[in-house]
């Protein structure tokens, strides 16, 4: 992180200023970035670092919106919240929802990033359609795809139907609802990880497919194993940790089309804690929910950056 | 003859999956635009139809209107979005400035707590600042809307590292012509930044028109409503009946920015990206 503004500064410094009068423009220098940088800082405090702080002192203590008081009370959330079923219920939920869509949305994404490079025509059309869906607002198409898969008049069992395949009430039947979000979800993200896998394939410099080629690999399968995966490695850990996170935070769609259900069938962490916070106001109780998401979430974020320590590095 | 022409062969097998994965991808928009067309009647048949049999477009649109102030909450939308984007430049370029080009006590420690601050996934700051806001009798208000967000980390780290590659001598001759620290930031650093500004800007202004948790937790008046809650209670007041102009509701929620994408998607498709330098 050394920098070497100062000294280009001192070097391109008007002829007569020696170096004993730089601390006096450093100063002024100083003070003006210290002006700078306070909103920001302030801001950061107030906003983001302090409500950090504030989530996880918040869930050992039993406070509840307008409660007169707030006590210390421990570990007692963390107690009643692994003794709650429905908390296991939402974590096994998500982990279920993560595990499916980050697979599917990432091989998804890769498969469609290399059919598209694999020839020059058409290549924008094709990307701006599959990345159509991360521009559109996810509430508005949750409630198309709600009508798709809508049990008598939707698109879905309409098609079912027609092919002589037995039809599903989709989001109602707690056998089917989390898939369907699942499903929903993909949709949503493999347009995203497409234009990612797609900046990846870019930068391959085309020798190396040269020298593979000299080397005998002859067939598209042996390319794509001896140069393009090894090569995409970073990127590929890239989009499977932020494809996690992402999944870890789904709650537009549970919200607005089941609400957990059925019978809990699509409880997930964030709805939980949006339930708990935001409509029964435990603020504690919810605080503890949070802190387990963020336990979650840091530890993919620290699996990424552990990856990237020992991963590949070509360019 | 897939032998004797390879080529083509692999070409037609590109185009055949990249059409079947397009449709998938298309469905909703062709089935939401086909149902917004339809009047209640075709909607509420069991035979499956694209096309509508009576052109419906227009009645849908104007129920869709008239049920919900549209207009208002798209509105609302602009205000809340631009509001944020505009805040999130002036609070982020001069600390990015501060952190790209000069030397301070704690710069080190300030630029490790943005990065830092990136990590923390925006649910997780929920609780406290709603708590914050309710204490101060900010809630239900833009304000609610737009304060939480006028700090981004993210934004701050973009423009640090687009700042780095800004050569010293053009800093450095603007201070010979006397522009102070804060005029560099906005005289010289902003117009070198147009590129990365815009960047961010769409991937901003994206993330707040699309957002759903924040303005859901914070609003109790529909007047304040953003797009996404419009949406969510339109379908809850008129699920089951009216599909129609809920169809409508959501193609005018999600219009401006499909087409704003549409007629410049490289720079879109850019800006939404950019999480991906994090």
């Amino acid at each position: 992180m050394s920098d070497g503004s100062m000294t280009i500064g001192a070097a391109v410094a008007p002829a007569g200023t020696t170096r004993r009068t730089l601390p006096a423009h450093g100063s002024r220098r100083t003070q003006a970035a210290y002006a700078l940088v306070t909103p920001a800082a302030a801001l950061m405090l107030v906003m983001l670092l302090g409500p950090l702080a504030g989530v996880i002192a918040l869930s050992f203590t039993d406070y509840q919106l307008g409660a007169p008081h707030i006590s210390w009370i421990g570990l007692a959330n963390y107690q009643d919240l692994f003794a709650d079923k429905v908390f296991w219920t939402a974590l096994r939920n998500t982990l279920t929802y993560v595990v499916i869509v980050v697979p599917g949305a990432v091989i998804a994404g890769l498969a469609i990033a290399l059919l598209i490079q694999s020839g020059t025509s058409l290549r924008s059309l094709y990307r701006t359609i599959y990345f159509l869906p991360v521009m559109a607002t996810l509430i508005a198409m949750a409630v198309v795809w709600e009508f798709m898969l809508h049990p008598q008049f939707g698109l879905v069992n309409g098609l079912l139907r027609g092919a002589g395949l037995p039809a599903f009430a989709w989001l109602q039947d707690r056998n089917t609802a989390l898939y369907a979000l699942c499903a929903i979800g993909i949709w949503q993200a493999v347009g995203f990880n497409m234009v990612l896998f797609l900046a990846g394939l870019v930068s391959i410099p085309k020798q190396l497919y040269e020298a593979a080629e000299i080397d005998g690999a002859s067939s598209g399968w042996a390319r794509f194993r001896l140069v393009t995966w090894p090569m995409l490695g970073p990127v590929t850990t890239f989009v499977v940790v932020i494809s996690g996170i992402r999944s870890f935070q789904v709650f537009d769609t549970v919200h607005v089309l089941t609400k957990g259900g059925p019978s809990k069938s699509t409880e997930v962490l964030i709805h939980t804690m949006y339930t708990e916070g935001f409509e029964f106001f435990r603020s504690g109780y919810a605080a503890a929910i949070t802190v387990v998401f963020l336990v979650f979430v840091l530890a993919l974020t620290l699996i990424k950056s552990r990856l990237a320590d020992r991963g590949v590095h070509y360019t | 003859m897939s032998n004797a022409h390879p080529v083509p062969f692999r070409a037609i097998l590109r185009h055949v999956l990249l059409i079947t994965g397009a449709a998938l991808m298309l469905a909703p928009f062709i089935w939401m635009i086909s149902t917004a067309s339809k009047p209640q009647t075709e909607i509420f048949s069991s035979e499956l139809h694209l096309i509508p049999h009576r052109f419906a477009l227009m009645e849908n649109l104007r129920e869709a209107f008239a049920k919900a102030n549209l207009l208002r909450f798209l509105l609302n939308g602009v205000i809340v979005t631009v509001s944020i984007f505009v805040l999130q430049v002036m609070v982020a370029l001069p600390a990015a400035y501060a952190l790209a080009k000069l030397r301070f006590l704690g710069r080190e420690t300030l630029f490790a707590l943005v990065l830092f601050g990136i990590l923390i996934p925006p649910q997780a700051t929920a609780i406290p600042v709603f708590l914050l806001l309710h204490k101060i009798g900010l809630l239900d208000s833009y304000a609610a809307l737009v304060l939480p967000f006028t700090i981004s980390v993210f934004g701050i780290f973009l423009m640090r590292q687009f700042f780095k590659t800004v050569p010293d001598d053009l800093v450095d001759a603007a201070r010979m012509d006397g522009i102070s620290e804060f005029g560099i930031v906005w005289r010289v650093m902003l117009p070198a930044a147009i590129p990365a500004v815009t960047a961010f800007g769409i991937f901003s202004v994206v993330a707040h028109w699309n957002d759903y948790f924040w303005p859901l937790i914070v609003l109790n008046s529909e007047h304040l409503r953003t797009p996404p809650l419009a949406v969510a209670h339109f379908r809850n007041n008129e699920a089951g009946t009216s599909y129609g102009p809920l169809m409508a509701a959501a193609m005018v929620i999600i219009a401006p920015l499909v087409i704003a994408f549409l007629f410049a998607q490289r720079r879109f498709i850019e800006g939404i990206t950019l999480t991906g330098i994090k």
